[in-house]
């Protein structure tokens, strides 16, 4: 059962651990001072959920794995968050969005996750989902006064639409060690959550005035670790000093 | 006072040009409509920043009973305005309840009424019921 256990765990920790590496690049450079704090707020959030699984992870491997040479310490072959996080921070608008697209099916995620038969798991979905509802809500309300701005904004969240749509759909497709946990109902079917996460987006996007592009090809295998060059720079950034000063602390 | 208000209105024509590079201290409740608080330099705000008027934030810790201000900020809206309130003023558990106010509708007495507005007050103490009597029955008054 550990087989699934751990690429599963691994897999909820490095989405939130990417995208809080990405967010955190935002530090000082935000557009507003509220929003910069709002937006590395949320970075530290996601952090925090991935050390929490992390450190689950250490827990189940034994040995001497901790969070820190799991973070910092595998290379991309080994992450198996999905491709949507580790795309570029782009503008304010990509941002959001990403934020959104992401929040949206965390929010989804967690609302079942919390019912996951393995207690540690449930216990860092219930906490964690407090979090995301309000990520969900912060980026939804700017998806709409972006979209439903000026015209600029308008152009840029479309733009940005079209260029992060090819990632949404591998969300919703189930790894194999996800299926493989869905028989003890450890796992959520996330195949299950798309029509709700449709459902949503429509919404805030019609209030937005964007669209949804259609026929759009979707790009896959995150989950499975073949990532996109991107996932390269991010690791590059984020593991240079533990692995040229190894065991280096603050 | 009616005297000195007077006398300050008095604008000798020669001293106009001077007096538009002194830096204006506004008030609560008398900021003109077109900027934001008392900020009149302003050093690189994009357009659209100028547009967001001013909120005061007042925050109610767990075990208070009264909202304290804790401080301001811009935002488009109010529910802007109540979002960034709880990202930046509660991020450390302050508190559980936010008040947001625009700034311009907080209306302030003027510091340079404090002597006819406050200084009257302090000997007369026959306003404070400190010369009333209790009776030894009434022990938690």
């Amino acid at each position: 059962m550990n087989d699934a256990l751990i690429p599963y765990i691994l897999h909820l920790a490095d989405n939130t651990l990417v995208l809080a590496q990405q967010n955190s690049a935002w530090c000082a450079h935000g557009p507003v001072l509220e929003q910069d704090i709002a937006v590395t707020n949320i970075s530290l959030d996601l952090l925090g959920q991935a050390r929490n699984f992390y450190q689950y992870v250490a827990i189940l491997i034994g040995d001497d794995t901790t969070e820190d040479t799991l973070a910092y310490l595998r290379d991309v072959r080994d992450f198996k968050n999905c491709l949507l996080v580790e795309q570029a921070n782009g503008d304010w608008g990509k941002t959001i969005l990403r934020q959104f697209l992401f929040s949206n099916y965390q929010y989804l995620l967690y609302e079942n996750l919390k019912h996951s038969n393995d207690e540690q798991i449930a216990a860092i979905a219930t906490k964690a989902l407090k979090e995301v509802i309000y990520h969900l809500r912060w980026s939804s309300e700017w998806i709409i006064r972006l979209g439903d701005g000026t015209q600029e904004s308008h152009q840029r969240m479309q733009h940005a639409i079209n260029e992060l749509w090819m990632y949404v759909d591998e969300l919703f497709i189930n790894a194999d060690y996800e299926t493989a946990l869905l028989k003890q109902n450890i796992s959520v079917d996330v195949s299950l959550l798309k029509n709700a996460w449709y459902k949503k987006t429509g919404e805030i996007f019609s209030e937005a005035t964007l669209k949804i592009p259609e026929n759009v090809f979707q790009q896959t295998g995150g989950k499975q670790g073949i990532h996109t060059e991107r996932l390269g720079y991010i690791l590059a950034e984020m593991q240079f000093m533990q692995r040229a000063y190894p065991n280096s602390v603050w | 006072m009616l005297i000195k208000n007077q006398q300050a209105k008095i604008i000798r024509p020669h001293n106009f040009i001077l007096m538009k590079s002194f830096i204006k201290k506004y008030y609560y409740g008398d900021i003109p409509e077109d900027t934001s608080g008392g900020e009149v330099i302003n050093i690189t705000q994009n357009k659209n920043e100028n547009n967001w008027p001013l909120w005061e934030v007042f925050i109610r810790s767990k075990q208070g009973l009264d909202h304290k201000h804790a401080g301001s900020l811009h935002a488009a809206d109010a529910q802007m305005a109540i979002e960034n309130a709880r990202d930046v003023y509660t991020r450390r558990n302050e508190g559980i309840s936010i008040w947001v106010v625009e700034s311009k509708y907080i209306h302030a007495s003027n510091p340079d009424d404090a002597e006819s507005f406050y200084e009257p007050a302090t000997d007369k103490i026959y306003r404070h019921p400190t010369f009333y009597n209790l009776p030894d029955e009434l022990k938690h008054m």
